[in-house]
């Protein structure tokens, strides 16, 4: 065959990934009272496409678990089955299988057969259960055209079998409910009798107020006859003739029923949804009552018919101004783009060379040339930002998938847990959202599972038994800041202190709490008193603080027991730039990334002390800190070697600090983060590299790893 | 012994570089561009002939001096001292050599198996001698040499320097 599918399939997952994600996040967010039918439609589609584009390439298990789902989303839109809790943990369930199933066939793995299979009756459970609903919906539907609902409101008993009897005498009775002190009477009748001659009828036997008489339509709305109550479009408990021959008030009712009545459920629905208006003039009609009222009745319908043309209109200009929205995006490999704003960082170097040349000239001979290198300097700016601007992405990519897992974790843990997303549409690096979701799924599963008490436990202390878990995002100078912050226990200090005395981990009870809170990252550290399987095995903290640093950034802990507890991470704007420091050894410029950076000094001579002779180290305010030289480490001759004649600068990786001697500081720059082992290979203590404003390459240094280095070094020495 | 051509029969072009008195041929597809040898950062701790790396329009790429590590020809950096930007695995690395010559096109019947001989090179990255007129030309296998333990560039024989 000509046609090569292989490269259509990959589109073809891509987008069944995104499917499955745009259903997961509108399920979360679905009404069970009234679901948007906008939203049903766009989870049906998703379900379609899947199926369709399954389908094409041959992956029947996906298309055979996307086709009932899609049968049962099909019903669900068009009202012919009602929605409920239930069926959308299924479906997210099913979410789930196919997700396994889609990557298993990227990957050439297996995918469990069993879920699938447990889902598909679980879904084809859902299909018949819906296919019985629909052959009784049906009925009732039959049996409202003529059918009238009479109720009789609690309270003193009558002879029920002759009401029966007495009703029977008018028509055919479909059902008849015995009521007594507290639930009502409730009879079904088909009949062309007027509501207004069962009343007088029935008056004989019960009080004319108890009485009643319903068209059964709001039985499409949901409301069970047996209900008794509900039927609230009565303001009052006259019997619906009474109050319709009287005069004109009253008719509020049918605008009730609109409302209550479920919204068109698609365009083509309409027609069916709205049709139940038609037998109700013909059976009052019928019924023989004032021509008033069928006249107000019609106009009531009238009066219905343009809104509903009207929410016509809106969903269609929604979905016009949807379809665009998907055609101006397209798929662009991220090479492509770290391509493209390498070209344009090369493009700023020359142009900042072109600039100093131009400092040179004669602005009166070459005034043109100049303001040409000036127009030249701010389009490339530009174009540096827009490049910039591609990497960037929302942060609510890794935000949309916490409304599920708290959603799962707080039915796990029997908590009540409401989730906030605020800062949404904040954007960063597209780098970081990848590498941000395991650091925030550690520390939301933390939020939850420690911070967040159990409802009784969070009444019993005052606060609403609904726990808050809130993730913020926001710029703040030129960092990112992540917030997840709970209104639960707050960290014991007591705890961790005591935790740490138990680990041999040097504390002191004067330390600040901000000291006492980093405690948690150490490796193994756990305070949780029993270990469940959301969390409490004291990996992840470490872990989490590991993952951040990589990213170059911090994160930061404040918590007040008993409130709450706020975790923020703290990122730079994008992965590929980096805060740093260049220092110089030798001839040689170096970059320090700054979030490694406590402070640098001068040390006096008498400060450097050495130990065993070999190792060295420098008293800081009383703290003796191990000192490494950069020179001693990477074996550049340096321009000084006294250390009181160079700079040492303190740093601190992995919770250790270290002084590290330098010949000088030179500045402190943002620069662009490149990849060494795109075409070398790792190099020991060094990181990464960046070009510096005059073109030349500089290592950015491995901190963590040169302390390792340094460690080693000191060992082999002694 | 055998020779590594892909196509023993196909005339092949290559690029003919110096190094001392012995002339090279690599395969002019492995070639990206030939360039002077500018300001080079040097890495730390690593053999003398990895003279460091340099910005190639933003690409950070290792510069090996093939001249050091045959222990050839005098060491100059002057601006008649030649790079060669190579593609070789997927990695893009530049080799200092004395100079370039040619691109020439050798047929397959002008290259002869390489004997078994102490030449700087070890013969296990030699593919044969294609001779023109009164020269011999090396022909090497620049891919296979360059990703080698020996010239330690790549992760896998991080181990060994």
């Amino acid at each position: 065959m000509a046609i090569d599918m292989s490269q259509f399939i990959a589109v073809f997952f891509d987008e069944a990934a995104e499917h499955l994600a745009t259903m997961e996040s509108i399920l979360l967010k679905l009404s069970l009272d009234e679901p948007d039918s906008e939203d049903l439609n766009a989870i049906f589609r998703a379900a379609h496409s899947i199926k369709g584009g399954a389908a094409t390439f041959g992956f029947t298990d996906l298309a055979g678990v996307t086709h009932i789902l899609e049968n049962l989303l099909d019903r669900i839109r068009k009202n012919e089955l009602g929605l409920r809790a239930d069926m959308i943990d299924v479906f997210l369930r099913s979410g789930d299988v196919l997700q396994d199933i889609l990557s298993a066939h990227r990957d050439g793995s297996t995918a469990d057969l069993d879920a699938a299979k447990e889902i598909t009756s679980l879904l084809e459970k859902f299909a018949n259960e819906s296919v019985a609903e629909e052959l009784l919906a049906a009925n009732t539907i039959k049996n409202s055209h003529d059918g009238l609902l009479i109720t009789v409101a609690a309270g003193e008993s009558f002879d029920h079998q002759a009401i029966v009897h007495a009703l029977e005498s008018y028509g055919e009775l479909c059902s008849s409910i015995e009521g007594g002190a507290e639930n009502d009477w409730v009879y079904q009748v088909i009949t062309q009798a007027s509501p207004q001659k069962i009343t007088d009828t029935l008056a004989f036997a019960i009080e004319h107020s108890r009485i009643r008489i319903t068209l059964p339509q709001d039985m499409l709305s949901g409301d069970k006859p047996s209900d008794g109550e509900g039927y609230g479009f009565f303001s009052d408990d006259k019997p619906v003739v009474a109050s319709a021959s009287q005069d004109g008030e009253g008719y509020g009712f049918f605008t009730d029923i609109a409302e209550s009545a479920p919204p068109p459920a698609d365009i083509e629905a309409d027609g069916e949804g709205y049709g139940f208006f038609e037998p109700r003039p013909k059976v009052l009609t019928g019924a023989a009552i004032s021509s008033a009222l069928v006249q107000t009745m019609e106009v009531k319908v009238e009066e219905l018919e343009p809104q509903a043309a009207k929410s016509k209109v809106t969903s269609g200009a929604v979905a016009k101004s949807l379809a665009p929205a998907a055609d101006t995006s397209i798929r662009v490999s991220v090479e492509k783009v770290d391509q493209l704003l390498n070209l344009v960082g090369e493009l700023v170097i020359t142009q900042s060379m072109l600039v100093q040349t131009a400092l040179n000239l004669d602005p009166v001979i070459h005034e043109n040339m100049l303001s040409g290198v000036g127009q030249l300097e701010r389009n490339t700016r530009e174009l540096q930002e827009s490049v910039m601007s591609i990497r960037m992405m929302p942060i609510s990519f890794v935000f949309s998938r916490f409304p599920r897992l708290v959603r799962d974790l707080a039915g796990k843990l029997n908590k009540k847990i409401e989730l906030k997303l605020i800062g949404e549409s904040t954007e960063l690096d597209k780098g970081f959202i990848e590498k941000l979701s395991d650091p925030l799924t550690h520390l939301v599963r933390n939020s939850l599972d420690h911070g967040i008490e159990l409802p009784d436990e969070r009444i019993a202390k005052g606060k609403s038994p609904t726990g808050t878990l809130t993730l913020r995002a926001f710029h703040q100078g030129g960092n990112i800041v992540i917030e997840v912050a709970d209104d639960g226990a707050g960290l014991n200090r007591e705890r961790i202190l005591a935790k740490a005395r138990e680990r041999d981990i040097p504390v002191s009870d004067s330390m600040t709490d901000s000291e006492v809170w980093l405690l948690i990252f150490e490796a193994g550290f756990s305070t949780a008193a029993q270990v469940t399987d959301v969390s409490g095995r004291g990996v992840g903290m470490d872990v989490v603080r590991r993952n951040i640093q990589s990213m170059g950034g911090r994160i930061e802990i404040s918590s007040m027991y008993g409130i709450g507890s706020t975790m923020s991470i703290r990122l730079p704007l994008t992965l590929a730039i980096l805060d740093g420091m260049s220092i110089s050894v030798g001839e040689e410029i170096y970059l320090i990334p700054l979030a490694f950076i406590i402070e640098s000094l001068q040390p006096r001579p008498d400060e450097v002390k050495t130990m065993a002779g070999k190792g060295r180290v420098i008293n800081v305010r009383g703290e003796y800190l191990p000192l490494i030289a950069l020179h001693e480490i990477f074996n550049v001759p340096p321009k000084v070697t006294q250390f009181h004649e160079g700079l040492v600068i303190i740093l601190e990786a992995e919770g250790e600090k270290v002084a590290m001697f330098v010949d000088d500081l030179l500045g402190q720059h943002q620069v662009v983060v490149k990849n060494l082992e795109t075409n070398y290979r790792k190099v020991p203590g060094v990181a990464g590299a960046t070009i510096m404003g005059d073109g030349h390459v500089a290592f950015i240094l491995d901190v963590a790893q040169l302390v390792h280095i340094s460690q080693g070094l000191t060992r082999a020495v002694a | 012994m055998d020779n590594g051509l892909d196509h023993p029969d196909a005339a092949r072009e290559i690029l003919v570089f110096a190094l001392g008195n012995e002339e090279y041929g690599i395969d002019i597809l492995k070639v990206q561009e030939i360039r002077g040898y500018d300001a080079v950062t040097s890495i730390a701790n690593v053999p003398a002939f990895i003279k460091g790396v340099i910005n190639l329009r933003g690409n950070i790429v290792p510069i090996v001096d093939l001249r050091i590590k045959f222990g050839l020809g005098n060491i100059m950096y002057d601006h008649f001292t030649v790079v060669i930007i190579l593609n070789v695995a997927n990695r893009t690395v530049g080799i200092v050599v004395d100079g370039v010559s040619d691109v020439l096109t050798l047929a397959a019947n002008h290259v002869k198996p390489a004997p078994e001989f102490g030449a700087v090179l070890d013969t296990a990255y030699i593919q044969g001698l294609g001779t023109l007129e009164e020269r011999m030309i090396i022909l090497v296998d620049i891919e296979k040499l360059m990703t080698s333990s020996d010239m330690s560039l790549v992760d896998h024989v991080a181990g060994t320097v």
